[in-house]
């Protein structure tokens, strides 16, 4: 039993590993299809940086992943600070629709934007990328800091309130570097988060800005596109990068 | 100042941008098609009649099998999976969970396209076995419903891991033993111990997967050809080419109904657990 178990561990994890394996190899190689190696080549990586159109869209990307990820992080800070400090009406409510927007599927979600976007008149593209990538990463954020705030002691606050701290002070002295290891692991998560999201970008782009998922939609629906594989490389390496990054971070975490 | 601030900045972000889209869609769900609007005057529940139309209901119904397929291979493969990792030294354990996690921080869509590669005519698997001069014709594995299960499970295997790996943590050691001591068998401890306490994880994993698993269209449109074969290829084509939006709406109103259901359902075997101290002490 054991040993059946075992090597059903080990089997799952090369199927888990192959296609990723297979991209960045191919990524590499001269042949366009991937199963034979016809040399080692590094023309897919300069066909891609040529490819105009995919670059600006992982400029885009790019841009939308850092600027979603800091508000979402500077938001859902502020959401964890409320729901573990304050007392205010509707707080289960908001509690509520955090938990519908972490458990919701990402098409439920996706629909919802797109209707309040046409409701509301905000024109698809940019803004409406950027409001929908700060919420759906909003409470993976407050999940992180609130559970680092729940960790420590009441009394510290009390203690400062009693000495007369205003409430912007205990906020920047005492909680946020008490938290902040918290919020930079909210801030990767979201990162990966919002470069990760194929489903809800589909519904809320726009003409005028195209980001990745979109534009390696169309090229890898028609057939094989070798400086995707590039691509998929280099983001595999940023992605290995940050989630190291993270890892170690709630390693001490740990220790501590 | 800054209190009444933040949270004015909480309800004002979460209504709008929450509460408001999700009660437009239910209002949306239940007007009339309008090409410009998202729907117009009278109310009506022709959406949701149009949902039991042979040719959707068969949509909805082979979506529904699919992502309970999906969820079941997840299920035959994640729980030994999540056994063997949650009984492992803590250093291996980590280092496991580290590896489960890397692929899915990267690119779904990404992994999708690998997946395609793997498994299109000239791709690893026919390309190998034409090589090996196994076949001499590729063998038809991308474009169908297996390609389409294979991907979707490769995408959400995780997802489904995780909540168990933890639910396996929270077991006490000593129910086994006590157990063990009182005579049980193997298979009797499995049955009554390990099994009911694990059920919640088993339940969290299967929400995870099998709701997302209808919706993932890029899945479907990548690996299983141009067919609506889940949930989500309708909703999208419904909102984005046919634009009917009102017959969408409904859709994902149905989505939001399941999820719900399955929500109290993983309340239900949560709270179960506790009513009866940990044990399925009815059967013992």
């Amino acid at each position: 039993m054991k040993i059946f178990n075992r090597s059903l561990v080990v089997l799952l994890f090369l199927i888990l590993y192959l296609p990723i394996g297979v991209l960045v190899v191919n990524s590499f190689n001269a042949s366009r299809y991937g199963h034979s190696w016809k040399g080692f080549s590094l023309q897919w990586y300069e066909k891609l940086w040529h490819n105009e159109a995919l670059m600006q869209a992982f400029f885009n990307s790019l841009t939308i992943a850092t600027l979603a990820a800091t508000i979402a992080t500077i938001l859902g800070t502020l959401m964890a600070l409320a729901i573990y400090r304050y007392r205010f009406r509707f707080k289960a409510m908001a509690t509520g629709m955090l938990f519908v927007v972490m458990m919701s599927p990402d098409i439920v979600l996706a629909i919802t934007f797109l209707v309040i976007f046409l409701a509301v008149g905000i024109t698809l593209g940019f803004w409406s990328l950027l409001i929908a990538h700060i919420t759906f990463c909003l409470p993976f954020v407050v999940i992180t800091v609130y559970a680092q705030l729940k960790d420590f002691d009441p009394n510290l606050l009390e203690a400062a309130q009693d000495l007369g701290a205003s409430e912007s002070r205990i906020l920047l002295r005492i909680i946020l570097p008490l938290v902040l290891q918290a919020v930079v692991a909210g801030w990767l998560l979201s990162f990966t988060l919002s470069l990760d999201d194929v489903i809800i970008s589909s519904f809320v782009t726009g003409p005028g800005y195209e980001i990745l998922p979109i534009r390696i939609f169309s090229m890898v629906k028609v057939g094989v596109s070798p400086e995707v594989n590039a691509l998929a490389a280099l983001l595999l390496a940023l992605s290995l990068l940050l989630v190291t990054i993270a890892t170690l971070l709630t390693r001490n975490k740990a220790k501590s | 100042m800054l209190r009444p601030a933040i949270i004015i900045l909480t309800l004002g972000w979460l209504g709008l941008f929450v509460l408001a889209p999700h009660l437009l869609v239910v209002l949306t769900s239940l007007m009339t098609p309008h090409p410009q609007h998202l729907g117009t005057y009278p109310f009506t529940l022709d959406a949701y009649v149009q949902l039991l139309d042979p040719l959707y209901a068969s949509v909805l119904l082979d979506s529904l099998g699919l992502a309970a397929l999906t969820t079941l291979i997840c299920l035959l493969l994640g729980y030994p999976f999540a056994y063997t990792i949650a009984g492992l030294s803590t250093r291996w354990r980590a280092l496991l969970l580290f590896l489960l996690i890397v692929p899915f921080w990267t690119n779904s869509l990404i992994r999708t396209y690998a997946i395609k590669l793997i498994l299109g005519n000239k791709g690893l698997i026919n390309g190998s076995l034409m090589n090996l001069g196994l076949i001499d014709q590729p063998l038809q594995l991308l474009y169908t419903p297996f390609a389409v299960v294979f991907g979707l499970v490769y995408i959400l295997f995780p997802f489904f891991v995780l909540p168990l790996v933890s639910s396996f943590d929270k077991l006490d050691p000593g129910l086994l033993e006590a157990a063990n001591d009182l005579g049980a068998s193997r298979w009797q401890r499995f049955r009554h111990v390990v099994l009911p306490l694990t059920m919640p994880g088993v339940i969290a994993g299967s929400l995870i997967v099998f709701l997302p698993a209808m919706g993932m269209f890029y899945v479907a449109d990548l690996l299983g050809g141009a067919k609506n074969l889940l949930l989500g290829n309708v909703i999208k084509n419904q909102f984005l080419l046919v634009r009917d939006w009102p017959f969408g709406a409904a859709l994902s109103v149905t989505l939001i109904l399941l999820m719900a259901g399955l929500l109290l359902l993983y309340a239900w075997s949560n709270r179960r657990i506790h009513r009866r101290g940990g044990l399925d002490d009815e059967n013992l």
